[in-house]
């Protein structure tokens, strides 16, 4: 199986690479690194989902913003992610979030999204590549 | 790019290209090469020297490392008329602070208890991640206590009047909850009272070393004493404050002509630069009430096994945090705002702000370690108001990556060490605790040696930390 996420070093917080043929599925690791640092000790099960729609100004925004809302999911509703389904057309998000109750798990917290040394972008044909800091 | 050595413990990045001003990092040679390890950090007291508005110099502290926009341990005034005001200069966790609580027992009396009372602390002080808390606040409440803060949670029976003079403004901050958002609120509502995790915590230590007698007996300190610790901020709802309005504000104002996409900014009279600092004040307000309730459940805690102990509060530090405050700006008073970021505001005595208890001596400056090593009590002084915008460090600062830190390091191991250094610790999960080991950290006895030796924070005991909880 392809990489499909990667942490890097960072002074204090959390960096990460995510990988994919197309956007959409550099997305879709986003949400499988986010779950793996969420909970360490246990792969969280994608027992039920949620479906969101963002719009954004760019695609560093749409990152920031996909993020902010699996973190939001997670104070609010006590959804932690396990993976999601992804299709972005023209800055616009349509995915589906799925995931577990959050009670049953250890979570480590992640405070939010950063713009810190972000990137997005098509290294190679069919070779996509993000990334991202998180405040931790 | 040269960096001027200008004293022992002072560099000066000189004015260059867009920087409207200098950079000033306190630091000794050791910690110095700590800091140029990371090149982002230097850049990042240039970057914020660029901003519009900026007075006097761009600061960097003793503990500073690498952050967002700001670095942490980043300080910086702006002009109240020409200036901005920067969710970067603040961070995601708006108030994220420390406060002190002093005993009337000893070492002696809480080993005995030790381990009943360490689990009693950790079932009554969640870390709240992931769970939420035992509180779920209605629409009603949640708007007291975004306006009201730590006053919120005295009348609700949560603490003392006494308590709310030993909190930086009172406990409170100017808000409005109309300007945090309804996700934000959302995020929060579960939270108060909870700790999470990170390098958060909940401290049980004994004074050690009084280093300077008069102050500390001002302060209610003395050797052999146990002192409570607790490290904690605003919580979801802070976080959300930061990332709605970063959102709002790039909007409004781009960030093309920036530096760095994280020092979005509104000038601090325009509509967005108003709605943000009522929102930021009332994110600070949560906090605060969050450390008073935890304060609560922690003094409840302690009463279970030692019902006559007292556990006065000794004061509430804010480290991020951007506030309007009068400084002496190249000569000149100015009122202006102040960005502290992973900083602590260390005034002198005489400030109309501290307390009347503590306005002849200056305020209690609280600088935590590391878990697992010494946390300082330090005292805000006159020089701290000349030469560092009244601030000093507020920690330790990371020199290890938490990915190396899981890679590198063992729980047991370290849980082990901890134990043999007679710390006894709880923790939620293992690998969050392995990521707050003592060897990710900088020497914090070297970070407060430098404000020492400065005179912008002077030390006046130190602490050991007999039990730790960590999120």
């Amino acid at each position: 199986m392809e990489k499909e996420f990667v942490f890097l070093e960072h002074p204090s917080d959390i960096k990460f690479k995510a990988f994919g043929k197309n956007l959409d599925e550099v997305f879709e690791n986003t949400a499988k690194a986010i779950s793996s640092y969420l909970s360490p000790d246990r792969k969280v099960e994608s027992k039920k989902s949620k479906k969101i729609h963002l719009r954004a100004s760019d695609l560093e925004s749409l990152l920031y913003s996909f993020v902010d809302e699996i973190l939001f999911l997670l104070d609010a509703e006590k959804f932690v992610v396990s993976k999601a389904k992804v299709s972005i057309n023209d800055n616009q998000m349509e995915a589906e979030i799925f995931g577990d109750n959050s009670k049953e798990y250890e979570i480590k917290q992640i405070k939010a999204a950063t713009y810190a040394d972000m990137y997005i972008k098509e290294i190679a044909e069919g070779n996509w590549e993000c990334q991202m800091v998180l405040d931790v | 790019m040269t960096i001027k050595k200008i004293s022992k413990n002072e560099w000066e990045i000189p004015k260059e290209g867009k920087m409207l001003v200098p950079g000033r990092i306190f630091a000794s040679e050791k910690l110095m090469k700590n800091i140029e390890k990371d090149e982002n950090t230097i850049n990042q007291v240039k970057n914020v020297a660029m901003l519009p508005g900026i007075v006097g110099k761009s600061y960097a502290m003793p503990d500073a490392h690498s952050g967002y926009g700001f670095s942490i341990g980043g300080v910086a005034a702006f002009d109240i008329e020409n200036g901005i005001i920067s969710p970067g200069g603040v961070g995601y966790d708006i108030n994220c602070g420390v406060r002190l609580l002093s005993t009337n027992i000893s070492k002696e009396e809480f080993m005995k208890k030790r381990e009943q009372l360490l689990n009693e602390i950790f079932k009554n002080v969640p870390s709240g991640v992931g769970k939420g808390g035992e509180l779920k606040l209605t629409d009603e409440e949640i708007k007291n206590v975004l306006e009201q803060g730590a006053g919120w949670a005295v009348e609700k029976g949560y603490g003392t009047k006494d308590d709310l003079e030993r909190i930086e403004d009172n406990g409170c901050l100017k808000g409005n909850a109309s300007k945090v958002t309804p996700r934000a609120k959302a995020r929060g509502r579960d939270q108060l009272g909870t700790i999470g995790s990170g390098n958060h915590f909940v401290e049980i230590q004994e004074v050690q070393e009084i280093f300077d007698e008069k102050t500390a007996k001002a302060f209610g300190i003395e050797k052999g004493q146990i002192t409570i610790m607790i490290h904690t901020g605003s919580r979801g709802l802070g976080h959300q404050t930061a990332s709605d309005y970063i959102h709002l504000m790039e909007k409004e104002y781009g960030f093309k002509k920036l530096p760095d996409r994280e020092l979005v900014c509104a000038p601090i009279n325009s509509k967005l630069g108003v709605d943000y600092r009522e929102a930021m004040n009332s994110a600070a307000n949560f906090a605060f009430a969050n450390r008073q309730l935890i304060t609560n459940q922690v003094r409840k805690s302690f009463q279970k096994f030692f019902p006559k102990i007292k556990i006065p509060l000794v004061y509430d530090v804010c480290h991020n945090i951007a506030k309007f405050e009068e400084h002496n700006i190249s000569g000149k008073k100015q009122m202006v705002c102040i960005h502290r970021k992973g900083a602590t505001r260390s005034f002198g005595p005489g400030r109309k702000e501290l307390p009347t208890i503590y306005r002849k001596i200056g305020q209690p400056v609280i600088i935590p370690g590391s878990m697992g090593t010494f946390s300082y009590l330090l005292v805000g002084t006159k020089e701290a108001e000349e030469l560092s915008l009244a601030s000093t460090a507020h920690g330790a600062g990371r020199v290890m990556s938490r990915s190396s830190a899981i890679r590198d390091l063992d729980f047991d191991k370290m849980n082990k060490e901890l134990n043999s250094n007679d710390i006894l610790l709880r923790a939620g999960s293992k690998k969050g605790a392995v990521e707050e080991s003592p060897e990710a950290y900088k020497d914090v006895n070297e970070v407060v040696r430098v404000s020492d030796e400065l005179g912008i924070g002077k030390i006046v005991a130190r602490m050991k930390p007999l039990a730790v909880i960590k999120g």
